[in-house]
Protein backbone atom coordinates (compact mmCIF):
# COMPACT_ATOMS: atom_id res chain seq x y z
CA UNK A 1 0.00 0.00 0.00
CA UNK A 2 2.87 2.46 0.97
CA UNK A 3 4.89 1.52 -2.00
CA UNK A 4 1.15 2.36 -4.26
CA UNK A 5 1.36 5.67 -2.78
CA UNK A 6 5.42 6.50 -2.84
CA UNK A 7 4.40 5.48 -6.84
CA UNK A 8 2.28 8.18 -7.28
CA UNK A 9 4.44 10.52 -5.79
CA UNK A 10 7.35 9.91 -7.29
CA UNK A 11 5.56 9.55 -10.66
CA UNK A 12 4.23 13.31 -10.00
CA UNK A 13 7.51 14.21 -8.98
CA UNK A 14 9.12 12.93 -12.15
CA UNK A 15 6.98 14.24 -14.18
CA UNK A 16 6.27 17.76 -12.82
CA UNK A 17 9.95 18.39 -12.48
CA UNK A 18 10.44 17.20 -16.05
CA UNK A 19 7.69 19.79 -17.17
CA UNK A 20 9.51 22.49 -15.03
CA UNK A 21 12.78 21.74 -16.75
CA UNK A 22 11.58 21.90 -20.58
CA UNK A 23 10.04 25.12 -19.47
CA UNK A 24 12.00 27.22 -17.33
CA UNK A 25 13.78 30.01 -19.17
CA UNK A 26 17.15 30.06 -17.17
CA UNK A 27 19.34 26.62 -18.20
CA UNK A 28 20.89 26.47 -14.86
CA UNK A 29 17.19 25.62 -13.30
CA UNK A 30 16.39 23.54 -16.11
CA UNK A 31 19.31 21.34 -15.29
CA UNK A 32 18.65 20.99 -11.60
CA UNK A 33 14.74 20.37 -12.51
CA UNK A 34 16.50 17.62 -14.78
CA UNK A 35 18.16 16.31 -11.49
CA UNK A 36 14.92 16.15 -9.40
CA UNK A 37 13.64 13.94 -12.45
CA UNK A 38 16.91 11.49 -12.15
CA UNK A 39 16.16 11.12 -8.27
CA UNK A 40 12.55 10.37 -8.78
CA UNK A 41 13.04 7.93 -11.80
CA UNK A 42 16.35 6.29 -9.01
CA UNK A 43 13.10 6.59 -6.62
CA UNK A 44 11.12 4.04 -8.95
CA UNK A 45 14.34 1.63 -9.36
CA UNK A 46 14.34 1.38 -5.25
CA UNK A 47 10.79 0.59 -5.16
CA UNK A 48 11.29 -1.94 -7.74
CA UNK A 49 14.02 -3.75 -5.87
CA UNK A 50 16.93 -2.41 -8.16
CA UNK A 51 19.54 -0.66 -5.52
CA UNK A 52 21.95 -1.06 -7.34
CA UNK A 53 20.40 -0.24 -10.89
CA UNK A 54 18.85 2.96 -8.76
CA UNK A 55 21.79 4.39 -7.03
CA UNK A 56 23.75 3.88 -10.26
CA UNK A 57 21.51 6.05 -12.17
CA UNK A 58 21.99 8.58 -9.09
CA UNK A 59 25.63 8.62 -9.61
CA UNK A 60 26.14 8.17 -13.07
CA UNK A 61 23.64 11.02 -14.19
CA UNK A 62 22.87 12.92 -11.00
CA UNK A 63 26.19 12.89 -9.59
CA UNK A 64 28.80 13.00 -12.58
CA UNK A 65 26.95 13.91 -16.04
CA UNK A 66 24.49 16.78 -14.76
CA UNK A 67 27.34 18.15 -12.79
CA UNK A 68 29.11 18.44 -16.23
CA UNK A 69 26.28 19.94 -17.60
CA UNK A 70 26.26 22.20 -14.94
CA UNK A 71 29.66 23.25 -15.54
CA UNK A 72 29.54 23.71 -18.81
CA UNK A 73 26.24 26.10 -18.80
CA UNK A 74 27.76 27.64 -16.14
CA UNK A 75 31.37 28.61 -18.15
CA UNK A 76 29.52 29.70 -21.48
CA UNK A 77 27.10 32.03 -20.29
CA UNK A 78 28.29 33.94 -17.51
CA UNK A 79 25.29 36.50 -17.44
CA UNK A 80 22.72 36.22 -19.72
CA UNK A 81 20.01 33.60 -18.77
CA UNK A 82 18.19 33.25 -22.23
CA UNK A 83 19.01 31.78 -24.96
CA UNK A 84 18.48 32.99 -28.38
CA UNK A 85 15.22 31.84 -30.08
CA UNK A 86 15.28 29.32 -32.46
CA UNK A 87 14.05 30.05 -36.20
CA UNK A 88 10.35 28.93 -37.19
CA UNK A 89 11.69 26.25 -39.07
CA UNK A 90 13.48 24.86 -36.24
CA UNK A 91 10.53 25.08 -34.38
CA UNK A 92 8.63 22.77 -36.63
CA UNK A 93 10.66 20.80 -37.05
CA UNK A 94 11.12 19.68 -33.56
CA UNK A 95 7.49 19.55 -33.24
CA UNK A 96 6.95 17.51 -35.88
CA UNK A 97 9.87 14.89 -34.90
CA UNK A 98 8.36 14.48 -30.92
CA UNK A 99 5.42 14.45 -32.62
CA UNK A 100 6.17 11.16 -34.94
CA UNK A 101 8.00 9.78 -31.54
CA UNK A 102 4.95 10.15 -29.68
CA UNK A 103 2.69 8.63 -32.26
CA UNK A 104 5.34 5.52 -32.80
CA UNK A 105 5.59 4.49 -28.70
CA UNK A 106 1.44 5.11 -28.20
CA UNK A 107 1.49 2.26 -31.16
CA UNK A 108 4.32 0.34 -29.20
CA UNK A 109 2.55 0.71 -25.86
CA UNK A 110 -1.10 0.00 -27.31
CA UNK A 111 -0.54 -3.49 -28.77
CA UNK A 112 1.65 -4.55 -25.61
CA UNK A 113 0.22 -6.23 -22.97
CA UNK A 114 0.66 -4.95 -19.04
CA UNK A 115 2.02 -7.55 -17.41
CA UNK A 116 2.28 -7.12 -13.34
CA UNK A 117 5.02 -5.61 -12.49
CA UNK A 118 8.03 -7.95 -11.43
CA UNK A 119 7.50 -9.17 -7.56
CA UNK A 120 9.64 -7.12 -5.36
CA UNK A 121 10.74 -10.28 -3.81
CA UNK A 122 12.90 -10.97 -6.48
CA UNK A 123 16.69 -10.48 -6.16
CA UNK A 124 17.31 -10.01 -9.89
CA UNK A 125 18.67 -5.87 -8.95
CA UNK A 126 21.22 -7.11 -6.15
CA UNK A 127 24.59 -6.31 -7.43
CA UNK A 128 26.01 -10.67 -7.39
CA UNK A 129 22.87 -11.82 -9.41
CA UNK A 130 23.20 -8.53 -12.00
CA UNK A 131 27.11 -9.16 -12.30
CA UNK A 132 26.21 -13.42 -12.76
CA UNK A 133 23.94 -12.24 -15.85
CA UNK A 134 26.50 -9.78 -17.12
CA UNK A 135 29.21 -11.67 -17.33
CA UNK A 136 27.42 -15.26 -18.38
CA UNK A 137 24.48 -14.68 -20.85
CA UNK A 138 24.75 -11.17 -21.89
CA UNK A 139 28.98 -11.09 -22.10
CA UNK A 140 28.88 -10.29 -25.50
CA UNK A 141 26.64 -7.15 -25.29
CA UNK A 142 28.25 -6.23 -22.57
CA UNK A 143 32.12 -6.12 -23.74
CA UNK A 144 30.70 -4.22 -26.69
CA UNK A 145 29.10 -1.88 -25.17
CA UNK A 146 32.55 -1.08 -23.02
CA UNK A 147 34.48 -1.02 -26.18
CA UNK A 148 32.48 1.28 -27.44
CA UNK A 149 32.61 3.59 -24.43
CA UNK A 150 36.40 3.08 -24.29
CA UNK A 151 36.07 4.15 -28.21
CA UNK A 152 34.46 7.18 -27.55
CA UNK A 153 37.08 8.05 -24.28
CA UNK A 154 39.99 8.00 -26.97
CA UNK A 155 37.96 10.50 -29.58
CA UNK A 156 36.95 12.41 -26.43
CA UNK A 157 40.86 13.53 -25.35
CA UNK A 158 41.67 13.15 -29.60
CA UNK A 159 38.90 15.99 -30.16
CA UNK A 160 40.40 18.23 -26.97
CA UNK A 161 43.92 17.46 -28.09
CA UNK A 162 44.68 20.91 -29.74
CA UNK A 163 47.65 19.98 -31.78
CA UNK A 164 49.24 16.58 -31.92
CA UNK A 165 52.80 15.98 -31.70
CA UNK B 1 6.44 -0.62 13.64
CA UNK B 2 5.53 1.83 15.22
CA UNK B 3 8.41 1.04 17.67
CA UNK B 4 10.76 0.34 15.07
CA UNK B 5 10.20 3.24 13.02
CA UNK B 6 10.15 5.35 16.41
CA UNK B 7 13.78 3.99 17.33
CA UNK B 8 14.77 4.96 13.95
CA UNK B 9 13.83 8.57 13.97
CA UNK B 10 15.75 8.89 17.66
CA UNK B 11 18.63 6.82 16.27
CA UNK B 12 18.88 9.75 13.36
CA UNK B 13 18.20 12.20 15.96
CA UNK B 14 20.92 11.12 17.80
CA UNK B 15 23.09 11.16 15.18
CA UNK B 16 22.22 14.76 14.14
CA UNK B 17 22.81 16.19 17.21
CA UNK B 18 26.19 14.44 17.46
CA UNK B 19 27.46 15.31 14.22
CA UNK B 20 26.72 18.87 15.02
CA UNK B 21 28.53 19.31 18.27
CA UNK B 22 31.84 17.33 16.87
CA UNK B 23 31.43 19.42 14.05
CA UNK B 24 30.91 22.47 16.38
CA UNK B 25 34.28 21.33 18.77
CA UNK B 26 35.92 20.69 14.98
CA UNK B 27 36.74 24.18 14.86
CA UNK B 28 37.59 24.50 18.45
CA UNK B 29 40.13 21.69 17.90
CA UNK B 30 41.52 23.11 14.67
CA UNK B 31 42.28 26.56 16.13
CA UNK B 32 43.93 24.42 19.11
CA UNK B 33 45.92 22.45 16.63
CA UNK B 34 46.89 25.35 15.15
CA UNK B 35 48.09 27.02 17.49
CA UNK B 36 49.89 24.06 19.36
CA UNK B 37 51.58 24.03 15.52
CA UNK B 38 52.36 27.63 15.78
CA UNK B 39 53.88 27.56 18.80
CA UNK B 40 51.03 30.00 20.28
CA UNK B 41 48.44 29.89 22.74
CA UNK B 42 44.61 29.30 20.76
CA UNK B 43 41.37 30.36 21.57
CA UNK B 44 41.27 30.57 25.88
CA UNK B 45 38.86 33.46 26.43
CA UNK B 46 35.46 31.61 26.46
CA UNK B 47 35.03 29.41 29.77
CA UNK B 48 38.00 27.44 30.79
CA UNK B 49 40.78 26.88 28.25
CA UNK B 50 38.48 28.85 25.80
CA UNK B 51 36.01 25.56 25.53
CA UNK B 52 32.88 27.65 24.98
CA UNK B 53 34.63 29.43 22.18
CA UNK B 54 32.28 27.50 19.54
CA UNK B 55 29.15 28.63 21.08
CA UNK B 56 30.50 31.64 21.07
CA UNK B 57 30.60 31.90 17.80
CA UNK B 58 27.51 30.18 17.02
CA UNK B 59 26.21 33.33 18.41
CA UNK B 60 27.90 35.59 16.81
CA UNK B 61 27.81 33.63 13.34
CA UNK B 62 23.29 34.13 14.04
CA UNK B 63 23.36 37.45 15.10
CA UNK B 64 25.28 38.58 12.09
CA UNK B 65 23.89 41.00 9.76
CA UNK B 66 22.32 38.66 6.38
CA UNK B 67 23.31 40.17 3.29
CA UNK B 68 21.62 38.53 0.19
CA UNK B 69 23.30 40.59 -3.22
CA UNK B 70 20.57 42.15 -5.46
CA UNK B 71 22.27 40.46 -8.60
CA UNK B 72 22.01 37.16 -7.09
CA UNK B 73 19.51 34.05 -8.04
CA UNK B 74 17.85 34.41 -4.36
CA UNK B 75 16.39 31.20 -4.65
CA UNK B 76 19.06 28.88 -5.81
CA UNK B 77 21.67 31.59 -3.42
CA UNK B 78 19.27 30.14 -0.57
CA UNK B 79 19.73 26.41 -2.23
CA UNK B 80 23.29 26.02 -2.00
CA UNK B 81 23.85 26.49 1.72
CA UNK B 82 20.81 24.01 2.38
CA UNK B 83 22.19 21.70 -0.27
CA UNK B 84 25.58 21.42 1.02
CA UNK B 85 24.34 20.73 4.14
CA UNK B 86 22.48 17.85 3.75
CA UNK B 87 24.73 15.69 1.74
CA UNK B 88 27.37 16.47 4.31
CA UNK B 89 24.63 14.71 6.64
CA UNK B 90 23.11 11.98 4.08
CA UNK B 91 26.54 9.84 4.52
CA UNK B 92 25.71 9.10 8.05
CA UNK B 93 23.04 6.30 7.87
CA UNK B 94 25.26 3.72 6.73
CA UNK B 95 27.93 4.10 9.06
CA UNK B 96 27.54 1.13 11.91
CA UNK B 97 28.54 2.45 15.33
CA UNK B 98 28.96 -0.79 17.42
CA UNK B 99 27.25 -4.47 17.00
CA UNK B 100 23.51 -4.62 18.31
CA UNK B 101 22.19 -3.92 21.50
CA UNK B 102 20.12 -6.20 23.89
CA UNK B 103 17.47 -4.96 25.96
CA UNK B 104 14.81 -7.21 27.72
CA UNK B 105 15.16 -9.83 24.36
CA UNK B 106 15.11 -6.84 22.17
CA UNK B 107 17.80 -6.23 19.61
CA UNK B 108 18.71 -2.85 18.71
CA UNK B 109 21.34 -2.14 15.70
CA UNK B 110 23.33 0.62 16.22
CA UNK B 111 23.45 1.14 12.40
CA UNK B 112 20.71 3.09 10.95
CA UNK B 113 20.55 0.90 7.98
CA UNK B 114 23.06 -1.50 6.23
CA UNK B 115 21.65 -1.54 2.65
CA UNK B 116 23.16 -4.14 0.48
CA UNK B 117 25.03 -1.54 -1.47
CA UNK B 118 26.11 0.55 1.30
CA UNK B 119 29.46 1.96 0.07
CA UNK B 120 27.93 2.72 -3.30
CA UNK B 121 25.19 4.49 -1.59
CA UNK B 122 28.39 6.59 -0.07
CA UNK B 123 29.74 7.30 -3.25
CA UNK B 124 26.55 8.44 -4.67
CA UNK B 125 26.02 10.99 -1.81
CA UNK B 126 29.76 12.34 -1.74
CA UNK B 127 29.17 12.51 -6.00
CA UNK B 128 26.13 15.28 -4.99
CA UNK B 129 28.23 16.87 -2.85
CA UNK B 130 29.54 19.11 -5.34
CA UNK B 131 25.98 20.81 -6.19
CA UNK B 132 25.83 23.23 -2.97
CA UNK B 133 29.16 24.60 -3.78
CA UNK B 134 27.89 24.90 -7.56
CA UNK B 135 24.75 26.60 -6.93
CA UNK B 136 25.89 28.71 -3.94
CA UNK B 137 29.19 29.90 -6.62
CA UNK B 138 26.82 30.31 -9.54
CA UNK B 139 23.98 32.12 -7.42
CA UNK B 140 26.27 34.70 -6.04
CA UNK B 141 26.71 36.33 -9.45
CA UNK B 142 30.68 37.36 -8.47
CA UNK B 143 33.15 35.95 -10.71
CA UNK B 144 35.61 34.87 -7.79
CA UNK B 145 32.15 32.63 -6.64
CA UNK B 146 31.81 31.32 -9.99
CA UNK B 147 35.65 30.57 -10.41
CA UNK B 148 35.77 28.59 -7.25
CA UNK B 149 32.67 26.69 -7.49
CA UNK B 150 34.25 25.75 -11.14
CA UNK B 151 37.24 24.88 -9.09
CA UNK B 152 35.14 22.62 -6.43
CA UNK B 153 33.23 21.02 -9.32
CA UNK B 154 36.01 20.04 -11.68
CA UNK B 155 38.51 18.60 -8.59
CA UNK B 156 35.56 16.61 -7.27
CA UNK B 157 34.76 15.00 -10.48
CA UNK B 158 38.35 14.23 -11.06
CA UNK B 159 39.13 12.79 -7.32
CA UNK B 160 36.11 11.10 -7.51
CA UNK B 161 37.38 8.61 -9.95
CA UNK B 162 40.50 7.67 -8.59
CA UNK B 163 38.49 7.43 -5.10
CA UNK B 164 35.65 4.78 -6.74
CA UNK B 165 38.75 2.93 -8.49
CA UNK B 166 40.13 2.92 -5.31
CA UNK B 167 36.62 1.37 -3.48
CA UNK B 168 36.89 -1.32 -6.33
CA UNK B 169 40.02 -2.68 -4.67
CA UNK B 170 38.74 -3.33 -1.57
CA UNK B 171 35.51 -4.51 -2.88
CA UNK B 172 37.29 -7.51 -4.93
CA UNK B 173 38.84 -8.28 -1.36
CA UNK B 174 35.91 -7.96 0.52
CA UNK B 175 33.31 -9.38 -2.01
CA UNK B 176 30.27 -7.48 -0.52
CA UNK B 177 29.39 -3.91 -1.10
CA UNK B 178 27.50 -3.37 2.60
CA UNK B 179 29.80 -1.33 5.54
CA UNK B 180 28.16 -3.43 7.94
CA UNK B 181 29.49 -6.82 6.32
CA UNK B 182 33.41 -4.69 4.97
CA UNK B 183 33.63 -3.48 9.08
CA UNK B 184 32.33 -7.37 10.64
CA UNK B 185 35.13 -9.17 8.38
CA UNK B 186 37.62 -7.21 9.87
CA UNK B 187 37.46 -8.70 12.75
CA UNK B 188 41.06 -10.14 13.10
CA UNK B 189 42.84 -8.13 10.49
CA UNK B 190 41.86 -4.63 9.18
CA UNK B 191 41.68 -4.04 5.69
CA UNK B 192 44.55 -1.59 5.76
CA UNK B 193 47.51 -4.11 6.33
CA UNK B 194 45.79 -6.30 2.99
CA UNK B 195 44.90 -3.27 0.87
CA UNK B 196 47.52 -0.02 1.58
CA UNK B 197 47.73 1.60 -1.80
CA UNK B 198 43.93 1.39 -1.86
CA UNK B 199 43.70 3.47 1.46
CA UNK B 200 46.66 6.20 0.41
CA UNK B 201 44.39 6.68 -2.16
CA UNK B 202 41.26 6.97 -0.51
CA UNK B 203 43.00 8.76 1.65
CA UNK B 204 44.20 11.89 -0.76
CA UNK B 205 40.90 11.61 -2.54
CA UNK B 206 39.40 12.09 0.85
CA UNK B 207 40.84 15.29 1.42
CA UNK B 208 40.13 16.67 -1.91
CA UNK B 209 36.46 15.79 -1.97
CA UNK B 210 36.26 17.25 1.65
CA UNK B 211 37.95 20.85 -0.01
CA UNK B 212 40.59 20.65 3.02
CA UNK B 213 43.89 22.05 2.97
CA UNK B 214 46.15 21.43 0.72
CA UNK B 215 43.68 20.95 -2.01
CA UNK B 216 41.45 23.94 -0.47
CA UNK B 217 41.98 25.58 -4.16
CA UNK B 218 38.21 26.37 -4.44
CA UNK B 219 38.22 28.74 -1.41
CA UNK B 220 41.35 29.95 -1.92
CA UNK B 221 41.68 33.08 -0.51
CA UNK B 222 45.41 34.45 -2.31
CA UNK B 223 43.56 34.20 -5.57
CA UNK B 224 40.28 34.19 -5.04
CA UNK B 225 38.97 36.29 -1.85
CA UNK B 226 36.55 34.21 -0.43
CA UNK B 227 36.17 31.24 -2.86
CA UNK B 228 32.84 30.06 -3.51
CA UNK B 229 31.31 31.76 -0.55
CA UNK B 230 32.74 34.84 -1.18
CA UNK B 231 28.72 36.53 -0.76
CA UNK B 232 27.93 34.47 1.91
CA UNK B 233 27.66 35.90 5.87
CA UNK B 234 25.68 35.36 8.68
CA UNK B 235 24.80 31.58 9.33
CA UNK B 236 24.54 31.00 5.60
CA UNK B 237 28.47 31.13 4.93
CA UNK B 238 27.97 29.03 9.02
CA UNK B 239 26.60 26.46 6.78
CA UNK B 240 28.97 25.61 4.24
CA UNK B 241 31.68 26.20 7.18
CA UNK B 242 29.81 23.29 8.74
CA UNK B 243 29.25 21.21 6.04
CA UNK B 244 33.04 21.08 5.68
CA UNK B 245 33.60 19.87 9.12
CA UNK B 246 30.69 17.38 8.99
CA UNK B 247 32.28 16.15 5.83
CA UNK B 248 35.11 15.65 8.05
CA UNK B 249 33.55 13.60 10.26
CA UNK B 250 32.05 11.03 7.96
CA UNK B 251 34.95 10.85 5.54
CA UNK B 252 36.58 9.86 9.06
CA UNK B 253 34.33 7.77 10.20
CA UNK B 254 34.32 6.00 6.53
CA UNK B 255 38.17 5.69 6.24
CA UNK B 256 37.57 4.16 9.72
CA UNK B 257 35.03 1.76 9.06
CA UNK B 258 36.57 0.53 5.39
CA UNK B 259 40.21 0.20 6.36
CA UNK B 260 40.82 0.87 10.36
CA UNK B 261 38.63 -2.50 11.44
CA UNK B 262 35.35 0.13 12.27
CA UNK B 263 34.16 -0.64 15.59
CA UNK B 264 36.16 -3.47 16.12
CA UNK B 265 38.89 -3.81 19.20
CA UNK B 266 42.12 -5.43 18.64
CA UNK B 267 42.31 -8.93 20.51
CA UNK B 268 38.66 -8.32 21.95
CA UNK B 269 38.43 -11.61 21.78
CA UNK B 270 40.77 -11.82 24.85
CA UNK B 271 38.66 -9.69 26.52
CA UNK B 272 35.40 -12.39 27.47
CA UNK B 273 33.08 -9.07 27.34
CA UNK B 274 29.41 -9.45 27.54
CA UNK B 275 26.34 -7.94 27.39
CA UNK B 276 25.95 -4.02 26.49
CA UNK B 277 29.54 -3.76 27.76
CA UNK B 278 30.76 -4.80 24.41
CA UNK B 279 29.02 -2.13 22.11
CA UNK B 280 29.11 0.78 24.05
CA UNK B 281 33.34 0.10 24.24
CA UNK B 282 33.16 -0.64 20.61
CA UNK B 283 31.21 2.70 19.99
CA UNK B 284 33.97 4.77 21.58
CA UNK B 285 36.96 3.14 19.97
CA UNK B 286 35.21 3.98 16.45
CA UNK B 287 35.06 7.02 18.44
CA UNK B 288 39.19 7.54 19.04
CA UNK B 289 39.51 6.55 15.63
CA UNK B 290 37.32 9.24 13.97
CA UNK B 291 39.08 11.50 16.34
CA UNK B 292 42.15 10.32 15.41
CA UNK B 293 41.69 11.15 11.63
CA UNK B 294 40.17 14.51 12.18
CA UNK B 295 42.69 15.11 13.87
CA UNK B 296 44.85 13.41 11.20
CA UNK B 297 43.15 16.24 8.98
CA UNK B 298 43.83 19.03 10.87
CA UNK B 299 47.52 17.91 11.11
CA UNK B 300 48.23 17.87 6.97
CA UNK B 301 46.14 21.21 7.08
CA UNK B 302 48.83 23.46 9.14
CA UNK B 303 51.81 21.57 7.93
CA UNK B 304 51.80 21.26 3.96
CA UNK B 305 50.87 24.28 1.67
CA UNK B 306 48.20 24.74 -0.77
CA UNK B 307 48.81 22.96 -4.06
CA UNK B 308 48.58 24.71 -7.42
CA UNK B 309 45.78 24.05 -9.45
CA UNK B 310 47.53 22.27 -12.27
CA UNK B 311 49.68 20.52 -9.82
CA UNK B 312 46.10 19.13 -8.38
CA UNK B 313 45.14 17.89 -11.72
CA UNK B 314 48.15 16.06 -12.43
CA UNK B 315 48.48 14.61 -9.44
CA UNK B 316 44.51 13.47 -9.61
CA UNK B 317 44.96 11.99 -13.26
CA UNK B 318 48.58 11.43 -13.94
CA UNK B 319 49.29 10.39 -10.67
CA UNK B 320 46.82 8.55 -8.35
CA UNK B 321 44.19 7.27 -11.32
CA UNK B 322 46.84 4.71 -12.60
CA UNK B 323 47.95 4.40 -8.89
CA UNK B 324 44.31 3.10 -8.52
CA UNK B 325 44.63 0.69 -11.92
CA UNK B 326 47.57 -0.47 -11.03
CA UNK B 327 46.41 -1.51 -7.75
CA UNK B 328 42.68 -2.81 -8.75
CA UNK B 329 45.33 -5.28 -11.20
CA UNK B 330 47.75 -6.62 -8.55
CA UNK B 331 44.24 -7.43 -6.36
CA UNK B 332 42.84 -9.33 -9.42
CA UNK B 333 46.17 -11.30 -10.01
CA UNK B 334 46.40 -11.87 -6.02
CA UNK B 335 43.24 -12.93 -6.17
CA UNK B 336 43.62 -15.15 -8.42
CA UNK B 337 46.82 -16.66 -7.51
CA UNK B 338 45.40 -17.71 -4.19
CA UNK B 339 42.51 -19.11 -5.91
CA UNK B 340 39.69 -17.09 -4.58
CA UNK B 341 38.03 -16.60 -7.87
CA UNK B 342 35.78 -19.85 -7.63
Amino acid sequence: MISLYLFYFLSFVAILSALLMVFSKNPVHSVLYLVMTFFAIAGHYFLLNAQFLGIVHIIVYAGAIMVLFLYVIMMLNLNQAIEPMKSNLQKLAGIISAGVLSLVLIGAMRTTEIKAAASTASEIGFVSSLGKILFSEYLLPFELASILLLASMVGAVFLSKKELD
Amino acid sequence: MISFILYKFLFALIFFVVALVVAMYSTYGERKVAAFMQDRVGPNRAGPFGILQPLADGVKMFMKEEVIPNTSDRKLFLLGPSLAMLTALMTGVVIPWGSPMNFNGHTFPLQLTDINIGILYVFGVVSLGVYGIMIGGWASNNKYSLLGALRASSQMISYEIAMGLAIIALVMKTGTLSLGAIVSQQHHTWNVFIQPLSFLIFLICAFAETNRAPFDLPECETELVGGYHTEYSSMKLGFYLFAEYINMFISSAIISCLYFGGYNIPFQDHLHLSGNLLPILQFLVLFAKILFFIFFFMWVRWTIPRFRYDQLMNLGWKGLLPLAILNILITGVVLWATGAFK
